[in-house]
């Protein structure tokens, strides 16, 4: 039987990390980012639970709990937008929304 | 004792204030004559005022403070009233209220009728600030109000370019003098810290030494050429005729242009400390003889007096210069006197001949204005020096004061002797051309005599310039008895002793006055044509007597059309190119580089995502090398 370890949790905290991060950098759909962003919070959600149990306190835990609600109200806010977005444009890619570019 | 003098200031301003707010409601002749009323309640207070000198000898009046503005530096609003002080005020009251009557019917039917007596009693209160102002910092600001009163009054027809360009050409050269009076007020007070007369004058002997004293005297003497139109800095007075003709007589002629001689006699005490006496003295000599020739071939009625003001100004710079100060102030009192008459009966000429001013264009207006005819003749034979009119006895102070000094002195009685009979001379030659012979006017002028506001006071003018002179005569010092006690700290020169001396030296003076005036009469009395053949004798001499020796010229390509240049290359030149320069090139630098970094703004979120991870792995490489110092 094999012991599943703190490193096994961090080790696939980092694998999701790493598919969110390149997520977001090589979609280009609006709704795809948003779910890497929430894959990359996770994870590190993830990271910090782990890391709380291994040392045996509370604080990892309690980190997480303001993560989830900061994510919440990111996905209101976030979501809203690429709504608003998709009404008027008829397309959610983010390539398309350059209007800034030097 | 006497609190009350400063209503002598605030009479006039007064009178402005009320014109400038009400005077086009006022309308005229109501405007004018409530100008005169100022004038001449200014005068009456004045009157009141120095009655206590008179009555009591040796009374050295008072200082009276009336608001405490600087006192760290002595430069409070008071008053100094001394016999000094109430003389100046008293010849600055009584002309300026005769010339503000005269101007009522000389101005009459000017669009600024209201305007013209703002000025004038603006100007008014301007010059009693600067003669009975307590401290310097008060003569200072006197001073440059009359300047600027002098500009508003010069340009007064603004609409006439001429006019305009006289203004700003007065404005101009007067700053230059400034400068050099300010200079030596700063001087003044690093020495005695302060500007208070209190603490100047009594003290000069204790703190200056006689390098510092000359300097100081030589700084004012800047100022005073300035204003009362020396050599070298003349040359504004004779544009200056552009103004109103009440304004020549009372500014350019009476009153502002004094400002200098009174400088100088304030300051006394330091000019008695160094030598800057005797340049002040030589100064006034050159200009004399200098405006003096100018004024022979003059044909412009007032450019002749122009002329002429320069040079009696000269007279009393070498009284003053020499220590004569009583003299000086006794010529500066005639010659306002005089010279006052001179100018408004000029002006009742140029009005009776409609805005004519050219002499050549004259001849034959006794029988037409008797009146000014008379009038400007006595003044003209005051101011030749024929006995016993004022400027005889005033006159003859000053060549006195020169024969007594001895030395320089002998030098310049002769050349005030020359200066005396061309005075004669070009002033007879004026009044024959003007009043005799044939008429030669344009046609369609009717020349009339002048309104009774116009007469009156050329008569009493007249009056005061046969009398004046009584005032100080070798048999009876009046003036004399009256002004010493403010100028009890210096020793005041006086003419040479004795009876004797006194008759020589009136002959001689006399005599020369007669020649010049002979001269002129017999030759101006006849026609034209002598006259040509005279003026032709003197071949190229004339032609540069009547273009004023071209000294305008002269500053032109000396000083004005260099510092034009000048100018205008630091305008368009440095300033475009280099202030400018510097300025746009920052701006240029910084938009290329922003031109450069732009492309970096792609506006796509990879991109900036892109650098963000970049960025945040190289923070993690660094801390990973750096051992986990976090």
């Amino acid at each position: 039987m094999i012991e599943v370890t703190a490193g096994w949790y961090l080790s696939l905290a980092a694998v999701l990390f790493s598919i969110g991060l390149l997520g977001i950098l090589v979609r280009r759909n609006a709704l795809i980012m948003f779910m890497c962003v929430e894959l990359m919070l996770n994870a590190v959600n993830l990271t910090f639970v782990a890391a709380g149990r291994a040392l045996g306190n509370l604080e990892g835990q309690v980190a997480v709990f303001f993560v989830l609600v900061v994510a919440a109200a990111e996905v209101v806010v976030g979501l809203a937008i690429i709504v608003a977005i998709f009404r008027r444009r008829e397309s959610a890619s983010v390539d398309e929304l350059a209007t800034l570019r030097g | 004792m006497t609190d009350f003098v400063w209503l002598v200031i605030a009479f006039p301003l007064a009178g402005a204030v009320l014109l400038h707010f009400l005077g086009r409601r006022l309308g005229e002749p109501l405007a004018g004559i409530i100008g005169t009323l100022a004038a001449a309640a200014a005068f009456v207070v004045a009157f009141v005022a120095a009655l206590p000198f008179i009555v009591e000898e040796g009374n050295h009046g008072e200082t009276v403070m009336l608001w405490e503005w600087m006192p760290a530096i002595g430069a409070n609003l008071e008053i100094t009233w001394d016999p000094l002080a109430a003389v100046m005020a008293l010849i600055v009251t009584g002309v300026g209220s005769l010339i503000h009557l005269f101007s009522v019917g000389y101005m009459h039917g000017d669009e600024r009728f209201a305007r013209f007596f703002t000025y004038l009693n603006l100007f008014l209160a301007s010059m009693l600030t600067l003669v009975l102002g307590g401290n310097f910092a008060m003569v200072f600001l006197g001073w440059e109000l009359v300047g600027l009163c002098s500009y508003l009054l010069i340009s007064f027809w603004y609409t006439k370019p001429s006019a305009a360009a006289a203004g700003k050409k007065a404005f101009v050269v007067n700053r230059i003098g400034d400068f050099g009076f300010m200079v030596g007020l700063m001087l003044v007070f690093t020495n005695f810290g302060t500007l208070a007369f209190d603490g100047i004058f009594e003290r000069v002997p204790e703190i200056l030494d006689g390098s510092t004293a000359t300097a100081i005297g030589l700084l004012f003497l800047v100022g005073a050429a300035g204003k009362s139109a020396q050599i070298p800095l003349y040359v504004w007075l004779p544009d200056a005729m552009e103004g109103p003709t009440p304004v020549s007589a009372l500014i350019h002629a009476a009153t502002m242009v004094t400002a200098g001689v009174y400088l100088v006699a304030r300051s006394a005490t330091i000019f008695a400390a160094g030598d800057a006496g005797i340049v002040v003295a030589v100064v006034g000599a050159l200009t004399a003889l200098w405006a003096a020739s100018i004024a022979i071939a003059q044909s412009d009625i007032k450019r002749v007096l122009a002329y002429s003001t320069v040079s009696q100004l000269g007279y009393m710079f070498i009284a003053v210069g020499l220590g004569g100060y009583i003299a000086g102030i006794f010529h500066l009192m005639t010659h306002a006197f005089f010279k006052a008459l001179l100018f408004l009966g000029s002006g009742s000429v140029i009005h009776g001949m409609h805005e004519e001013q050219d002499m050549n264009k004259m001849g034959g207006l006794l029988e037409k204005m008797p009146v000014t005819g008379v009038t400007m003749g006595i003044a003209t034979l005051a101011i030749a020096g024929i006995p016993p009119l004022a400027g005889f006895w005033s006159k003859d102070e000053i060549l006195g004061v020169a024969f007594e000094y001895g030395g320089v002195g002998i030098v310049l009685w002769v050349i005030g002797l020359v200066t005396a009979l061309i005075t004669a001379f070009y002033m007879t030659r004026q009044w024959f051309m003007v009043f005799t012979g044939e008429p030669r006017w344009e046609e369609g002028v009717d020349p009339h005599e002048s309104p009774r506001s116009m007469t009156v006071p050329l008569i009493v003018l007249a009056v005061l310039s046969v009398g004046a002179g009584f005032l100080n005569t070798p048999f009876r010092l009046t003036l004399e008895h009256f002004l010493e006690p403010s100028f009890e700290l210096v020793k005041v020169a006086h003419p040479p002793e004795g009876l004797g001396m006194f008759a020589l030296l009136a002959a001689i003076s006399v005599g020369a006055g007669i020649a010049g005036a002979a001269m002129a009469g017999f030759v101006y009395s006849r026609p034209r044509e002598i006259w040509e053949r005279f003026q032709g004798g003197f071949g190229g001499l004339w032609e540069a007597w009547q273009a004023a020796y071209r000294v305008d010229d002269l500053y032109g390509a000396t000083i004005v059309t260099p510092g034009r240049k000048l100018s205008e290359r630091m305008a368009f030149d440095f300033d475009a190119g280099g202030i400018d320069g510097f300025v746009n090139g920052v701006g240029r630098a910084v938009r290329s580089a922003g031109a450069r970094t732009r492309v970096l703004q792609t506006g796509l979120v990879r991109n900036y995502g892109v650098g963000f991870v970049a960025g945040l792995l190289a923070v993690v490489i660094w801390l990973v090398i750096a051992g986990g110092g976090v």
